[in-house]
C-alpha cells in the first residue's frame, strides 16, 4: 500500500480502477479520490459507469482491475476489491444505499434500523447464545440499538411511523429512511446511489439538510446524482464520467464551466461531430484498453465472479450501464481531439490529461504528452524507486516482450515510469510489492521471473542498440 | 312513424327468472361432464369380460341435485348474501351477519339439550332405535356438541382471540385429563377411560402435536428465511434414525439420544446448505427435493446398517426421565412404581406430555430468535438479499443457520417418532411427509406459530376424524369407505382456504420490536423469499 502523506485525508482512493464484462467496458481506468468529511459527487450522464463504480467500491463486483483504497480514521487501510461482499460494510465501514430502493418492506421501520446493526447485536448477543437465555447485556445492547434507531429515525423525521411496515411509506420517506438504515451501520463512508431521483422539490431540499447533517457528524459521502441542484449545492468535490472514463474532477464551479462536462451532457453541434469523427478516426477509446487483455487477469475470469443468480438481480440499472461504445461517441473525446487537432499537428496537445484522450495518445513510443497524465498518476505511485519522467532516448523497450506482461500492463507500467527492461531489472523486493498492487497481481512478478527475463533482455538491448518497433 | 322499444327487453330479468335459466345451463354443463364420469361404468362380469353398465338413474340425479342447487342459489341465496349488506333504513343498522343469525342462543340450548339427552341415552340407543338409527343419532349427538363447542367459541370470540395462546396451551395440558375423565364418567370406570383415551391421545393428540413440531421447524426455514426446503422429511428422518440406531446398538436412553439427534440433524441441514447458497427459488425447492429422496434411497440401500426396506424394530421406549420405565417386565414399571393398575394408555399420556413440551421449546426457541439478530437477519434476507449483504451481514451463515435450526427441530421430531412408533422404515419418510408439512406452513400462514398450530390441527385432525365417518357407509352403501375420500377432502379444503385467505390462516406478520405500539405487519407489505 502506498504510504504517501496525504493518504489520511482521503478516506477513498480509487486507482486505475477498471470493469469489464465480457467485451464491454463499463469503467475504463478510473482514478479519483474522496476527502474525508466531504462531500463528493459522481455524475454523468446515463449509462456512463456511475453505479458500476459503487458496485464495485462496496463489493458486489469485483472489478476487472484496479485498486480501492479505504482509510479508516483509526489509520487502518482496507483494499476493498479484495474484502468479501459483507465484509466491506462490517469492517471497511462503508454502507450505501440503491438506486431502486432496496428496504424490508414486511419489517416495520423500527426493525429495518435494527437489522442494520445486526453485527454489533450479533457480537452482544454472544452469537445469540446469550441472547437466547435472555443475558442482561444483550438486553443492554437490545436497547441501546434501539435508542441509535430512534436516534436516526427522528433525523430522518420519520419517528411518527416506527410502528409501520416500511412498504407502507411514501417514496420519499422510503428514501430517508434507507439513507438512515444505512447510516445505522455506522459507516464511515455513505455511498448513495441517486438519493433525490424521484423526490419534488420539498423532499429534495428536506434531502439535502439530512446529507448535510450527516456531513456534519464527520461521515464522508459518495453520491451519485442527476439532479443538479443537489450536487452544485451540497457537494465539495466533483467527480464527471462519460462511458466509464473520468472526464472533469474539481468542485462545482470548475466542473459546470468545464467544456468537455458540457459536451458530455448537452453534446457538441451535429456539423463539429462530423468533422471530430473524421479527426478522431478509427482510433477507438474502447479497442485501446482492449488489446489483448491479459490472460491471467482478463476480463473474462473478474467478471464472472458475480456472474449467476445473485448479479442478475444486483442492480438491473446495469443493463443501462452496459455501453456498446461505437467510435467516437465520448463527446467529452470529441472536444479533446479538436482541441489536439488545433493545438499542434504533429504531436499530441500537451493539454490533454484526460485517460478519455488515449486515442489520440497512442503511438508507438509514449508521446512526451502522455507524460502529464503519467506524472499525475505516478505521483501517487512512490512504491516504486527507479522510475524515470520519460524514456531514454524518447523510446521505451517493448515491455511486452516479458512473459507476463501484456499491453495492458505495460500501458500501466509506462504510466508509472517504467520504460526500460533496465529498470525492471533493478527492482528491489519493495518495488516488486509497490509494482504488484497497482498491476493486483499477488507475487506473479516473483512467479514468472520477470526481473530474470528482464536483465536477459536488457543485455540483448544493450548489445544491440538497433530500433525497435512499436508492440504492434 | 314512431318506433317503439320492447319495454321487455329493458327490465332487467327477475332472480327467479335468470335462476331458471341458470339452472339449466349448470343442468346441461353437469351433464356433459358427467355422462362419461357418472352414467358410464366399466364392470367385469361374471366371466371376466369387460361389459359397459349404465347408470343414468344416478346420473339424472346428480344432474338435476345441480340443476337445483344452482337454481336455489340464484334465486335465493344471491339475494340474502346481498341483503346483509343493505342497511336498515329505519335504524342504519346493517342485519344481523349471517354468524349471529347462526349462533342463536335458543339454537344452542337446543343443541345442548340434544347432546344431553343423547348421551344420557347412549347405552341403550341401539335397543331403541335399532343399530341404523342409532348411528345417525350418534352423528347428531356428534353435531351437537361441534354446534355447542363454535357457540361457545363465537361468543367469546374476543376473549379467546386476546388470549389465544394461553387458553391454547391450557386446553393442550389438560386435553389428556379431560378425555381420561369424559371416558371414565361414559364408562363407568377409570380402566375403562385410561383404555378409551388411546385413541384420542395418540391418534389425534401426539399425531397432530408432532406435525406441529415438524411444521414450526420448518417455519423457521421457509416462514422466516423464505428458503424454499422441499427436503424437510429428509432431517425428520435423520432423527429417526439416529435415535433407532443408537437406542438399538447402543443401548442409550432417549434423554441422551435427544439432543444427539438434533444436533446430527442439524449437521446435515449444514451439510444440505452449503452446496444450495447460490441457489434460489425453484431450483433450490428441486435440490432439497432431491436431498430428501436422497435420504430415503440410502436408508432403503444400506442395509447394513439401516436394515433397508425392513426397517428397524425394537426400537426402546422413553423413560420417565429414568426414574420409572414403561415396560411391563421392568421392576420400576410405573403401575408396580405407583401402585396403580396396569394399562398401555400411561406411556401415551407420557409421550403426549413430552411432545407438547417439545413443541412448546420449540415455539419458545422460535420466538426468541425472531428477537435476536439472527432471527431479523433471516427476515431480512427473506425479504431483501442484496439489501441484507449491504448492511454487512454474512448471508452465507445466516443461511446456514436457518438451516441448521430448521433441521435440529426436525430431528427431536425424528426422534421422538421413533420412540414412539418402536418401529421406523423408510415407509415413513417419504416426500408426501414434506408435503404436507409444507402445507401445513403454507395454510397456516408462513411465519405465524398460531396460524400453523391451527392449520395443523386442521389438517392432520380432519384427515384423522374423518375415519370415523362410518355412519356414511348407511347412506352411501357398505362398500363406500369414508377413508378413501380423506385426500379428497383434503385437497378441496385446501383450495377454498388458499382461496378465502391466499397468506393463509395468519398472513398478517408480528413486529419484532416497536418503539410505542405493536402492530401486526399486514401481509400485502411481507415477501416469501425467493427461495
Amino acid at each position: 500500500m502506498n504510504a504517501t502523506p496525504s493518504s489520511k485525508d482521503f478516506i477513498l482512493q480509487v486507482e486505475h480502477l477498471s470493469m469489464k464484462f465480457g467485451g464491454l467496458v463499463a469503467i475504463g481506468d478510473l482514478s479519483f479520490q474522496a476527502r474525508r468529511g466531504e462531500i463528493t459527487a459522481l455524475i454523468g450522464p446515463n449509462g456512463a459507469g456511475k453505479t458500476t463504480v459503487f458496485n464495485c467500491i462496496t463489493g458486489f463486483y469485483k472489478p476487472s482491475e484496479g485498486m480501492i483504497t479505504l482509510n479508516r480514521e483509526d489509520g487502518s487501510t482496507y483494499l476493498l476489491e479484495r474484502l468479501p461482499n459483507h465484509e466491506i460494510p462490517a469492517r471497511a465501514k462503508v454502507a450505501r444505499t440503491f438506486q431502486n430502493i432496496r428496504l424490508f418492506s414486511g419489517m416495520t421501520l423500527l426493525e429495518n434500523l435494527l437489522v442494520a446493526q445486526h453485527n454489533k447485536l450479533m457480537k452482544a448477543s454472544g452469537y445469540t447464545l446469550l441472547g437466547l437465555f435472555g443475558f442482561p447485556s444483550y438486553r443492554q445492547a437490545s436497547a441501546e440499538s434501539i435508542e441509535l434507531a430512534r436516534h436516526w429515525l427522528e433525523k430522518a423525521d420519520l419517528v411518527d411511523r416506527a410502528d409501520d411496515p416500511a412498504g407502507d411509506l411514501p417514496y420519499g420517506a422510503q428514501r430517508r429512511l434507507e439513507i438512515a438504515r444505512a447510516m445505522c451501520t455506522g459507516p464511515e463512508l455513505l455511498c448513495l446511489d441517486e438519493p433525490a431521483a424521484g423526490l419534488n422539490p420539498k423532499e429534495s431540499a428536506s434531502l439535502n439538510e439530512l446529507l448535510m447533517g450527516i456531513k456534519s457528524t464527520g461521515t464522508s459521502i459518495l453520491l451519485i446524482e442527476h439532479d443538479m441542484s443537489v450536487v452544485m449545492q451540497i457537494s465539495d468535490h466533483v467527480v464527471v464520467l462519460e462511458y466509464g472514463r473520468k472526464i472533469s474532477d474539481g468542485n462545482p464551479q470548475s466542473v459546470r464551466t468545464d467544456p468537455r462536462v458540457i459536451a458530455a451532457y448537452l453534446g457538441v453541434d451535429d456539423e463539429e461531430v462530423e468533422t471530430v469523427l473524421t479527426e478522431v478516426g478509427d482510433e477507438d477509446v474502447i479497442e485501446q484498453l482492449d488489446t489483448g487483455p491479459d490472460s491471467a487477469h482478463g476480463p473474462g475470469n473478474s467478471a464472472s465472479m458475480m456472474a449467476g443468480p445473485i448479479s442478475d438481480s444486483v442492480e438491473h440499472a446495469d443493463e443501462g450501464e452496459r455501453v456498446t461504445v461505437s467510435k467516437g461517441a465520448s463527446k467529452a473525446a470529441q472536444v479533446d481531439a479538436r482541441a489536439a487537432a488545433i493545438a499542434s499537428k504533429p504531436v499530441v496537445a500537451p493539454a490533454v490529461a484526460s485517460p478519455a484522450a488515449k486515442p489520440a495518445a497512442k503511438k508507438p513510443a509514449r508521446a512526451p504528452a502522455k507524460k502529464a497524465a503519467a506524472k499525475a498518476s505516478a505521483a501517487k505511485a512512490g512504491g516504486i524507486s527507479n522510475r524515470l519522467d520519460a524514456p531514454r532516448g524518447g523510446k521505451a523497450d517493448s515491455l511486452i516482450r516479458i512473459k507476463g506482461i501484456g499491453p495492458v500492463n505495460e500501458r500501466k507500467l509506462n504510466e508509472h515510469g517504467i520504460f526500460h527492461f533496465d529498470q525492471i531489472a533493478a527492482w528491489k523486493k519493495a518495488d516488486i510489492e509497490a509494482a504488484e498492487a497497482y498491476l493486483a497481481f499477488d507475487g506473479r512478478i516473483a512467479r514468472e521471473d520477470w526481473i530474470g527475463q528482464a536483465k536477459t533482455l536488457a543485455k540483448e538491448v544493450a548489445a544491440k542498440p538497433a530500433t525497435r518497433g512499436g508492440r504492434k | 312513424m314512431a318506433v317503439t322499444v320492447s319495454s321487455e327487453r329493458d327490465t332487467v330479468a327477475t332472480p327467479i327468472q335468470r335462476a331458471f335459466r341458470e339452472a339449466l345451463y349448470a343442468g346441461a354443463i353437469s351433464l356433459g361432464l358427467f355422462v362419461l364420469f357418472i352414467g358410464l361404468r366399466t364392470d367385469q362380469n361374471i366371466s371376466n369380460e369387460l361389459i359397459l353398465v349404465k347408470r343414468w338413474g344416478l346420473l339424472a340425479l346428480v344432474v338435476i341435485a345441480t340443476a337445483v342447487g344452482r337454481f336455489l342459489y340464484i334465486a335465493y341465496g344471491q339475494p340474502f348474501v346481498a341483503s346483509l349488506k343493505v342497511a336498515d333504513i329505519d335504524t342504519g343498522l346493517l342485519p344481523d351477519t349471517m354468524a349471529a343469525r347462526f349462533f342463536r342462543t335458543p339454537y344452542f340450548i337446543a343443541a345442548v339439550v340434544v347432546a344431553a339427552l343423547l348421551f344420557v341415552l347412549a347405552g341403550s340407543l341401539d335397543g331403541l332405535l335399532g343399530p341404523d338409527l342409532a348411528g345417525y343419532a350418534r352423528f347428531v349427538r356428534a353435531l351437537a356438541i361441534i354446534y355447542a363447542v363454535a357457540w361457545v367459541m363465537y361468543y367469546f370470540r374476543a376473549f379467546i382471540h386476546a388470549h389465544f395462546s394461553a387458553l391454547g396451551i391450557s386446553a393442550l395440558a389438560l386435553y389428556p385429563i379431560v378425555v381420561v375423565l369424559a371416558l371414565a364418567l361414559m364408562t363407568g370406570s377409570m380402566a375403562g377411560g385410561f383404555q378409551g383415551s388411546l385413541k384420542w391421545v395418540d391418534n389425534f393428540g401426539i399425531q397432530i402435536l408432532i406435525y406441529v413440531m415438524l411444521a414450526w421447524g420448518l417455519n423457521i426455514v421457509i416462514g422466516l428465511a423464505g428458503l424454499l426446503d422441499l427436503g424437510y422429511v429428509a432431517f425428520y428422518a435423520v432423527g429417526a434414525y439416529a435415535y433407532a440406531l443408537l437406542g438399538t446398538h447402543f443401548g442409550l436412553s432417549f434423554w441422551i439420544l435427544l439432543p444427539a439427534a438434533g444436533c446430527m440433524a442439524a449437521f446435515w441441514g449444514v451439510m444440505l446448505g452449503f452446496p444450495v447458497l447460490r441457489l434460489r427459488g425453484d431450483y433450490l425447492a428441486i435440490v432439497t427435493l432431491a436431498f430428501g429422496e436422497i435420504i430415503r434411497l440410502v436408508l432403503i440401500n444400506w442395509r447394513d446398517v439401516t436394515n433397508g426396506s425392513a426397517g428397524i424394530s425394537g426400537i426402546p421406549k422413553v423413560s420417565f426421565f429414568g426414574l420409572m420405565s414403561f415396560n411391563v417386565s421392568d421392576p420400576n414399571y410405573i403401575a408396580k412404581v405407583l401402585n396403580i393398575a396396569t394399562s398401555s394408555a400411561y406411556y401415551k399420556i407420557f409421550l403426549y406430555y413430552l411432545i407438547l413440551g417439545l413443541c412448546l421449546l420449540t415455539a419458545f426457541v422460535t420466538i426468541r430468535l425472531r428477537r435476536l439478530p439472527v432471527g431479523r437477519a433471516w427476515e431480512a434476507l427473506r425479504e431483501d438479499e442484496i439489501a441484507c449483504r449491504s448492511l454487512g451481514i454474512n448471508t452465507t451463515t445466516t443461511k446456514l443457520t436457518a438451516f441448521a435450526t430448521g433441521a435440529m427441530f426436525g430431528g427431536f421430531a425424528g426422534s421422538f417418532f421413533a420412540a414412539r412408533q418402536g418401529f421406523v422404515s423408510p415407509e415413513s419418510f417419504v416426500f408426501l411427509e414434506s408435503a404436507i408439512v409444507l402445507a401445513i406452513v403454507v395454510l397456516g400462514g408462513m411465519g405465524s406459530l398460531v396460524g400453523i398450530a391451527v392449520a395443523a390441527l386442521v389438517m392432520i385432525g380432519g384427515t384423522e376424524a374423518l375415519r370415523e365417518l362410518d355412519f356414511l357407509k348407511r347412506v352411501f352403501g357398505p362398500d363406500f369407505t369414508p377413508e378413501l375420500y380423506r385426500m379428497l377432502l383434503f385437497g378441496m379444503a385446501m383450495v377454498i382456504v388458499m382461496l378465502w385467505k391466499p397468506r393463509g390462516f395468519v398472513g398478517s406478520r408480528e413486529p419484532t420490536a416497536f418503539l410505542k405500539e405493536r402492530r401486526a405487519v399486514s401481509s400485502s407489505f411481507t415477501k416469501e423469499g425467493h427461495g
